[in-house]
């Protein structure tokens, strides 16, 4: 999933001191499973601006609404039903969600609640990691399925750099060296031997330093 | 400048069964602060932060919360869900630039005990040295 984590309070007042009423936009999507920008997240942002913006003797009305998903156009349609009743929006969506209401709704004022951070999942409950990083050149055959690119401080391809101690990364002794972990994944599949293969210069252009990217599905346009 | 404040107790229903004998008058014997409005909850693990917040809005000077000890919830984890919560709206609190003291967690005994009426005092005069809510504007 995106994950992402609410903005400083502060970074939002900001925002939104000269608004009289908002819109605080939940998304149903990724955000609401990392518990950043789901309805209860939304709710509780919308209580806090509401006294942020007392504190600051100022007042404001809050709307609270959520859409499936901030991603897709049929939702962001959705929009339309509580219209009048704001003079910005604040989305507690991902990136993405506040991209695609200010692509879609050239009139309406978006703000973003969160900062997003990352592709990650979450093996405890309450903490996500890192797992992708959305390169567009998936080397996750070779590593094991454990991804070199993300997971590797140094995004290195040809195996650990002189940091790695005892399984740990050098940045920081919480951090696993994930060169590690691919070799004794491979060796677990006696697979060792693909260690040695020497992997290629990368082409990075498909990881976006080529510009933004984009997929169009011939047979899925109409 | 002295000042009365208006402080929102939500109170785990096994923690505060017996502040409830005699219609609350033997609390209230007990010294327990008038400025305290209580509110029993079925567990203190129910309360979440929109809760805690909504005292805030409604124009609490202070927030706080009794559950049962850590180890000893008659819900297993209730009253830890609620400490992590409190510490969450403390949090959020000094975000906006307000004394995360305002809100507090105690874990206490089930059943009047002097520790609750003690608690009661700690928060009222916490709160009367703090002054009124800044989000009273």
């Amino acid at each position: 999933m995106i994950v992402a984590e609410r903005k400083p309070m502060s970074e939002i007042i900001e925002m939104v001191q000269d608004c009289k009423k908002v819109l605080v936009l939940a998304c149903r999507g990724c955000v609401t499973v990392c518990s950043a920008g789901g309805e209860r997240e939304a709710e509780i942002l919308a209580s806090l601006i509401r006294l942020g913006m007392k504190k600051a003797g100022k007042s404001i009305e809050t709307t609270i609404g959520s859409l499936v998903r901030q991603c897709d156009r049929e939702y962001i349609d959705e929009i339309d039903q509580w219209k009048g009743e704001y003079d910005a929006v604040v989305s507690t969506a991902c990136g993405v969600g506040v991209n695609f209401i200010s692509n879609l709704r050239k009139d309406t004022m978006v703000y973003p609640a969160l900062n997003t951070t990352f592709f990650g999942g979450s093996a405890k409950q309450g903490e996500w990691t890192e797992q992708c990083a959305g390169c567009g050149d998936c080397v996750l055959h070779l590593t094991g399925g454990l991804c070199p690119v993300a997971r590797c401080a140094k995004s290195l391809m040809n195996g650990p750099c002189g940091g790695s101690v005892d399984g740990k990364c050098e940045i920081h002794s919480d951090v696993e060296c994930v060169w590690q972990s691919i070799h004794d994944r491979l060796a677990s599949f006696d697979r060792s031997a693909q260690m040695e293969v020497i992997a290629p210069i990368r082409d990075w252009s498909t990881a976006g330093h080529g510009g933004p990217r984009k997929i169009v599905r011939d047979d899925l346009t109409v | 400048m002295s000042f009365d404040p208006a402080i929102t107790l939500f109170s785990c229903h096994y923690t505060s069964q017996q502040s409830c004998a005699e219609e609350g008058k033997e609390l209230e014997q007990l010294g327990f602060p008038a400025s305290i409005n209580l509110v029993r909850v079925p567990c203190t693990g129910k309360v979440q932060v929109t809760t805690l917040l909504k005292a805030f809005e409604d124009g609490a000077d202070g927030v706080y919360v009794v559950g049962c000890p850590e180890d000893g919830c008659h819900n297993v984890k209730g009253s830890v869900r609620a400490a992590k919560r409190v510490a969450a709206v403390r949090d959020a609190l000094e975000e906006l630039g307000v004394e995360g003291g305002r809100v507090q967690m105690y874990h206490l005994p089930r059943g009047l005990h002097p520790e609750f009426v003690e608690k009661g005092k700690e928060m009222d005069s916490r709160i009367r040295e703090m002054g009124p809510s800044p989000f009273q504007n």
